[in-house]
């Protein structure tokens, strides 16, 4: 019962979603009061289905109902409650749920945050956001309908993948999914532009904090995957440029320069069309990112029980939003006019750079995840892209981005002058570089220039972040007053600055300095590595809820001294008769030891992995501060103030068409 | 500089920019892309000599022997012909005869795949989409018992 009722709320709620996309899109093309204020109501009314109809396949998974297939297949008696509401999106039909949801979730939220906005602007962006929703909900009912029933109903369920069976499975894909939908809030907010003709800074400044929000989830949810995937797959790596790690990061690169071409577009009123440009850019890669991982197509980590008619539908899907969308601005950008002025040396300039060199990034990673496909489908091959290539173009690509945006947060809008600020620099540029070099050279290798470029180019953005914001608050009279005069989205962005410096930080040494090795060991043996000594110490038995493991007891010390006891496991899972390996870590802000349990040999002897990592930490705490910097930004007041400000002109500024 | 001068010039740099980028993802694409071969392609001597390459299909039952440290040994099957592999290292935990795999190396002078990785898939019962096709191809797909085998 409670599942033909989350199937009859899903049939409700694309009806919702229809009639949101017919009636307020088309009254805001003909000026209907009526019709337009119809968008509110139908975008919440759509929310509380989709929220039943979520809540109804939570309460199928809780109550182990095996008779729905979905249930069946990926959840057991014996799956302990907090795993079963997180298989609800283990697999692809809920997960597609969960995005219907999502999306789902910030309609409502525009509907009830956007009071600003006029009534024709609202409409259309709520209209474009429930034609997204259609076609999402469509290819649910039609092709991964989770709430199918299976006739005879089994005694009991397939059990969920134990690679999920963990913490990031229940934080990450909620995350991820938040980031990936919250773009389609920018992408909406642009169409509604161009179909309203009114492409001005008013519309960035609507657009902006929406698109932060989507950002901040976005970092998120990509650095929980990158820590998640470094402890749990056992293999320590935090970055593995699988197709859909790159589908995840692509849209990033593009919502990056989205948020800073945003910035231009409201302050200045230059780059209206190539912001409208990269909203559009930004959800295509999403959805594209959607369709890789749903369809099929790839060979991936991600990719499990995939079906063809799933990856046409999206294939044609992603078809109309990105040609329809791209029709709609070859028609109506032209009409856009940058009226704004600025000189060559000026910040509009380093952010233009900025955008070029983040998209260029985000094309490159786009030809080495489509390449092998293209290939594939044209019958000339099977190919893959190793991440080599991923590295050896987007470090050249990300250099200068580091060295810029070291120098860009001083430069003045319009005009600068360049050459007091270079005196200004110059001592810091200096000093960052002999400090890089220096610190590499007396404390790890004479020799690295990896390192020392990364520690380096680190040190200047760090320097740079910092030297800016104590010019802007040294203008006033006292330092406290300096302080309390900055707005919040200056300390967004130097937080979000010192978080891509430390990022970098953590990610050049621990990919220069990690020391692995693969050793037999048997009961009382240790190994030394990178300065510590593992000792070995035999296997237990310890059961588990839906599992048991062999529990591998390692002593690691530095000298004579113990400094961490690890006990990592290998699990076999008794449902799914599937083994995994559960690492063990001792984290430290300067390294990491990792041990996992390889295979089991004779003699009691294991063979074993264990890992030194000095300073992997870094590269989440990065991503942390990033995020950070993004809520920091977010709470500048003037998103609030200004909107409400707005409010009367914003008639006359729909009214006016550029 | 007239502001048509200076847009030349900016024009310009991100042309450089562009090219440069070009320039880069071309030669790092030649030089990391990775080809599959099955291994009756293999033993047809088609793979290339010197060059890092993948294979893969079925593991051979009862193929799978150890030595004394970390290094095992294998062969790979598509139904018709077989490659000998060896692995210095952690096999996945998913890693079982009858399983299909996918592994990536260089042949040695030996007619040894020296495999640097080895990639078993979490799904019991997925076959990667090459490993798949390289056994309908040879007509060896393995017996609809596939599955019941990996139960």
């Amino acid at each position: 019962m409670i599942a033909e009722l989350g199937h009859f709320s899903l049939v409700m709620a694309l009806m919702m979603a229809l009639l949101q996309a017919i009636f307020p899109l088309w009254g805001a093309q003909r000026g209907v009061a009526l019709w337009m204020a119809m968008a509110k109501p139908l975008a919440q009314s759509q929310f509380l289905f989709l929220l039943t109809a979520f809540v109804c396949l939570t309460a199928s998974f809780v109550n182990n109902d095996f008779s729905v297939l979905y249930v069946a297949e990926h959840s057991n008696s014996s799956l302990p409650l907090y795993y079963r509401i997180t298989a609800v999106w283990g697999a692809h039909e809920g997960s597609m749920l969960l995005w219907a949801f999502i999306l789902g979730l910030w309609t409502c939220a525009v509907s009830v945050f956007s009071r600003s906005l006029s009534d024709a602007m609202l409409a259309r962006v709520l209209g474009v956001m429930a034609l997204v929703s259609i076609g999402i909900e469509l290819f649910i009912l039609f092709t991964s309908n989770p709430f199918d029933r299976i006739m005879p109903a089994p005694l009991d369920g397939n059990d969920m993948n134990p690679l999920l069976q963990d913490f990031g499975m229940t934080i990450h894909p909620p995350m991820l999914y938040m980031g990936y939908v919250g773009l389609s809030v920018a992408f909406s907010f642009a169409i509604a532009a161009l179909l309203g003709g009114s492409l001005d800074s008013a519309w960035a400044r609507w657009s902006r904090p929406w698109t932060l929000v989507a950002w901040i989830f976005l970092t998120f949810g990509i650095t929980l995957g990158s820590w998640w995937a470094y402890y749990e797959l056992g293999w320590g790596g935090w970055w593995f440029w699988d197709p859909v790690e790159n589908a995840s990061f692509m849209p990033w690169l593009v919502a990056t320069a989205l948020l800073h071409s945003l910035a231009v577009t409201e302050k200045r009123g230059a780059f209206k069309a190539w912001t409208v440009l990269l909203a559009l850019f930004a959800f295509s890669l999403s959805l594209l990112g959607t369709f890789l991982v749903r369809s099929g197509v790839l060979t991936s980590v991600h990719a499990f029980a995939s079906d063809p008619t799933r990856g046409l539908f999206i294939l044609v899907f992603l078809g109309l939003v990105v040609g329809g969308s791209l029709m709609l601005y070859a028609l109506r950008a032209p009409m856009v006019k940058d009226n704004a002025r600025y000189g060559l040396v000026s910040k509009e300039n380093l952010l233009l750079l900025n955008n070029i060199l983040l998209v260029t990034a985000a094309a490159s990673i786009l030809l080495g995840t489509l390449y092998p496909l293209v290939l594939d489908a044209l019958g000339l091959g099977k190919i893959s892209v190793g991440s080599p290539y991923f590295t050896a173009v987007f470090a050249p690509v990300m250099a200068p981005m580091f060295l810029l945006a070291g120098i860009a947060p001083m430069f003045a809008w319009r005009q600068a002058d360049a050459s007091r600020i270079f005196q200004r620099m110059w001592p810091f540029f200096l000093a960052s570089w002999v400090l890089g070099i220096g610190l590499v050279a007396v404390f790890l290798k004479a020799d690295d220039i990896k390192a020392m470029a990364g520690l380096g180019m680190a040190f200047w953005l760090a320097s740079g972040a910092l030297l800016s914001l104590y010019s802007r608050v040294s203008l006033r009279a006292n330092a406290w007053e300096g302080i309390r005069s900055q707005s919040p989205s200056v300390y967004g962005m130097t937080l979000a600055h010192l978080g891509a410096a430390v990022f970098l930080v953590g990610a050049v040494l621990s990919n220069q300095y990690s020391v692995e090795k693969i050793v037999r060991l048997a009961p009382g043996e240790s190994t030394e590595i990178g300065g510590y000594r593992f000792q070995f110490n035999g296997v237990d038995e310890v059961p588990g809820p839906n599992y048991r493991a062999k529990e591998g007891s390692f002593q690691v010390f530095k000298g004579d001294k113990p400094v961490a006891e690890l006990k990592p496991q290998k699990r076999f899972y008794k449902v799914q008769r599937n083994t995994m390996t559960e690492a063990a870590i001792d984290p430290g802000l300067l390294r990491d030891l990792y041990v996992a349990l390889g295979e089991q040999m004779d003699k009691g002897a294991w063979s074993v992995r264990v890992y030194v990592k000095p300073f992997i930490r870094c590269i989440w705490l990065g991503g942390l501060l990033m995020m950070a910097g993004g809520l920091c930004a977010v709470s500048d007041r003037r998103y609030r103030l200004a909107s409400a400000a707005i409010k009367q002109p914003v008639g006359v500024v729909a009214a006016r068409r550029t | 500089m007239t502001p048509r001068q200076k847009r030349m010039v900016l024009v310009g740099l991100i042309l450089a920019g562009v090219a440069g980028a070009v320039f880069l993802a071309l030669t790092a694409f030649q030089k990391n892309l990775l080809y599959f071969y099955t291994p009756s392609q293999v033993a047809a001597g088609e793979s290339p000599k010197d060059y890092t390459f993948r294979v893969g299909g079925l593991v051979v039952q009862g193929s799978v022997k150890r030595s004394e440290g970390v290094t095992v040994r294998f062969d790979v099957t598509d139904g018709v012909a077989t490659v000998p592999i060896t692995f210095t290292g952690i096999l996945p935990d998913l890693f079982r005869e009858g399983q299909g795999i996918i592994s990536i190396g260089k042949m040695n002078g030996l007619g040894v795949f020296e495999a640097s990785e080895v990639l078993a898939k979490h799904d019991e019962n997925y076959m990667p989409p090459e490993v798949g096709e390289a056994l309908k191809k040879s007509g060896k797909m393995p017996p609809t018992t596939y599955k019941d085998y990996q139960k």
